[in-house]
């Protein structure tokens, strides 16, 4: 996959995530928690996004209405045009298949189950031939650097490497938005550089990246890095220097 | 996603537990093999019956001496004779439906050779009589008619007189036996015949022209047959005619009136036959019957199993809603995935059913027969269960919401 030209990005005229006041709201028993206070977000593609906040300020909450895999309690929610709020299940999980990649703190690999089959799993989903899953499996596990791990089970992988396969399988349906949350929190901070380093190639390749984070390095390869408190969006700050540096390149 | 891919997950799925998997099907496996085995059994048993009858002759016809009216007091049947020689001529030449008829008569005698004695059971009767119950000759031949007319002292023997008074190594052709006083030459052995329907040896037994056992053995009772008629219908299909034309003979020469009870007994082995095909066939179902049930437990087997699967699995199910699964897809896998495991175990209780069915066959010389119609039917029902079982934990299961399947601990 190629990076796709600076003017494309430039001349979409709609973003591609636009969320108008989301509200979300758990309810167990009596006690309601308001996760998410009415956040209005607009992403452009191609955007690199970090999202920052304290524990529990809703972060992932928010991450999960945006990746449609949970629902807002109110607000509407547009993603590549599409209103969001009127699908029904079968339409959101094509949605998530073809649109949208995710990477989760905890990795979620199938256990006993090979990196390339791991990687394949959405491309079944997808109605992909046999052979041109695995053709295609094993090329996004040469592009996160594991091409020789292809037949290795998660046990039998570092935890740097089970997050790569992760992303692997994020990617290889060709998302237009990968989601991460909290990619490198249960990482060393050398193989969180390393993992670091892949989401800034995506983001080079000209793929939307949503990312959680703490950590301040990271918050710092982004275009743009939002912070949230009690469920609400504090700041929105862009560094159009980074942005610009990457269209020179 | 098509079958195949759907199959091929399920597979994989249960690949991943494979003592598991066939522990849950074990269930299944118990159950079809039960329901092969029985009815191959069963069936088996049925196809002896049959065989059993056909070589009993099974357009055979026994008729016997009624509850005689003679003298006011009424006997038990066939105390006292009232069947006639000339009945017997009447049966075998003026009843359309019968080929040919034999008279039986039986007394217990002490056989004595050179040495030896046994007490057996000696029969007067005629050539006919091998015919009609379907015994062939061992060796040697039996009696011809012109003995019969004649009243030659002749006899043959059946194979356990012969091991008992000749042991394995003296031919008993052309020895003399002595029936009482009386000698008679063995002139052949009968083929053994085995047990009898009954439980009794049909080969402890010698036989006779009936008119030697008449004149030599036991006087008689002049025109009284003092025994049974073996008749043999045209066709097995005549039978129940033949022993309508016969009771209505008998009635009319023994001038009995309408409303009066018969005074002779006609027995058909085609109704003997039947009701004990009916025993079997009744025998097979109860046992067919307990081999469901105990499919539908081993559907119950399954489908604890997958709800658990189902549980345990609930992050998988998160993750592959996630890469876009859509609810039917989860659906099928783990309706696809309880319908393999139930069909392996089917395939698997066929195997068992067949397998302690023949050992069954070895062991104690049981026949067998598979009848394939039970074998889909089995296959078929296990499919049925591995469905109707698998459904609502694979419902369960595509009814999960993705984020908080995600989050399962
Ligand atoms: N399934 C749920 N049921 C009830 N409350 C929930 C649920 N999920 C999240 N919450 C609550 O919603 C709020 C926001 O949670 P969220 O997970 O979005 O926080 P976060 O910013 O991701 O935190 P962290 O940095 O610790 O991951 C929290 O107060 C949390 O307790
Ligand atoms: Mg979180």
């Amino acid at each position: 996959m190629s990076a796709a030209p600076a003017s494309s990005r430039a001349a979409a005229g709609t973003p591609l995530i636009d969320a108008r006041d989301l509200e979300k709201i758990y309810s167990s028993g009596d006690v309601q928690v308001h996760a998410l206070r009415g956040v209005s977000l607009s992403v452009a593609a191609g955007e690199m996004l970090a999202i920052k906040g304290s524990s529990g300020s809703g972060k992932s909450t928010l991450m999960n209405v945006l990746g449609c895999l949970d629902r807002p309690t109110r607000g509407r929610y547009w993603l590549a045009g599409e209103e969001i709020g009127c699908l029904g299940r079968d339409r959101l999980a094509d949605i998530r298949n073809r649109l949208l990649g995710f990477v989760f703190q905890n990795f979620q690999l199938l256990p006993r189950t090979s990196a390339r089959e791991n990687v394949e799993l959405p491309l079944l989903y997808a109605g992909v031939a046999a052979k041109a899953r695995r053709q295609r499996a094993e090329a996004a596990l040469a592009r996160v650097g594991l091409a020789d791990r292809a037949g290795h089970q998660p046990n039998q992988l570092s935890g740097g490497q089970q997050q790569r396969v992760a992303i692997a399988r994020a990617l290889v349906n060709d998302p237009k938005l990968i989601f991460a949350d909290e990619p490198t929190g249960n990482l060393d901070s050398r193989t969180s550089a390393e993992i670091l380093r892949l989401f800034e190639e995506l983001g080079a390749a000209g793929i939307t990246v949503l990312l959680v984070t703490h950590e301040r390095e990271i918050a710092a390869v982004a275009d743009r890095v939002i912070e949230m408190r009690d469920g609400e969006i504090i700041a929105d700050r862009r560094r159009a220097s980074r942005r610009s540096t990457r269209e020179d390149a | 996603m098509s079958f195949v891919q759907v199959l091929f997950v399920a597979v994989r799925a249960l690949l991943r537990n494979p003592l598991r998997s066939f522990l849950t099907a074990l269930g299944i496996v118990i159950g079809v093999g039960c329901v092969i085995a029985m009815t191959s059994i069963g069936s088996g048993a049925r196809a002896r019956v049959d065989e059993t009858f056909s070589a009993m002759g099974s357009n055979m016809l026994i008729i016997h001496s009624g509850t005689s009216r003679r003298g006011g007091a009424r006997g038990g049947a066939g105390t006292l004779p009232t069947l006639q020689w000339e009945d017997l001529e009447a049966i075998q030449n003026e009843v359309p439906a019968i080929a040919s008829a034999a008279p039986l008569l039986t007394s217990a005698a002490q056989l004595m050779a050179e040495g030896q004695n046994w007490a057996s059971s000696v029969r007067g009767t005629t050539p006919v009589y091998f015919e009609i119950r379907n015994w062939p000759i061992g060796r040697g031949r039996f009696f011809y008619d012109a003995e019969v007319d004649a009243g030659a002292k002749v006899i043959v023997l059946g194979q356990t007189v012969v091991d008992n008074l000749f042991g394995a190594f003296t031919d008993p052709i052309g020895q003399i036996v002595r029936v009482g006083r009386v000698p008679f030459e063995v002139v052949g052995v009968a083929a053994k015949k085995g047990q009898s329907a009954f439980g009794t040896d049909n080969d402890d037994v010698a036989f006779v022209p009936v008119t030697s056992y008449r004149s030599r053995i036991e006087g008689g009772l002049g025109q009284f047959l003092d025994g049974t008629i073996f008749a043999s219908a045209v066709s097995a299909e005549a039978t129940q005619e033949a022993q309508r034309q016969i009771e209505e003979l008998l009635r009319a020469r023994h001038r009995i009136r309408p409303g009066e009870p018969d005074d002779f007994v006609v027995r058909n082995l085609g109704d003997l036959a039947a009701a004990q095909q009916e025993g079997a066939r009744t025998m097979t179902s109860l046992l067919a019957g307990i081999a469901l049930v105990s499919l539908v437990v081993g559907g119950i087997g399954i489908m604890n199993i997958m709800l658990v699967s189902v549980t345990e699995r609930t992050r998988e199910i998160g993750l592959r809603m996630a890469v876009g699964a859509r609810p039917r897809s989860i659906l099928s896998q783990f309706l696809v995935e309880s319908m393999v495991l139930s069909l392996i175990g089917g395939l698997l209780g066929v195997a068992a059913g067949l397998g302690s069915a023949s050992w069954l066959v070895a062991r104690f010389d049981w026949p067998m027969l598979l009848e394939p119609g039970i074998v889909a039917l089995a296959l078929g029902t296990s499919a049925v269960v591995g469905i109707a079982f698998g459904l609502y934990p694979a419902w369960k299961a595509s009814r999960l919401d993705p984020i908080q399947a995600l989050r399962y601990e």
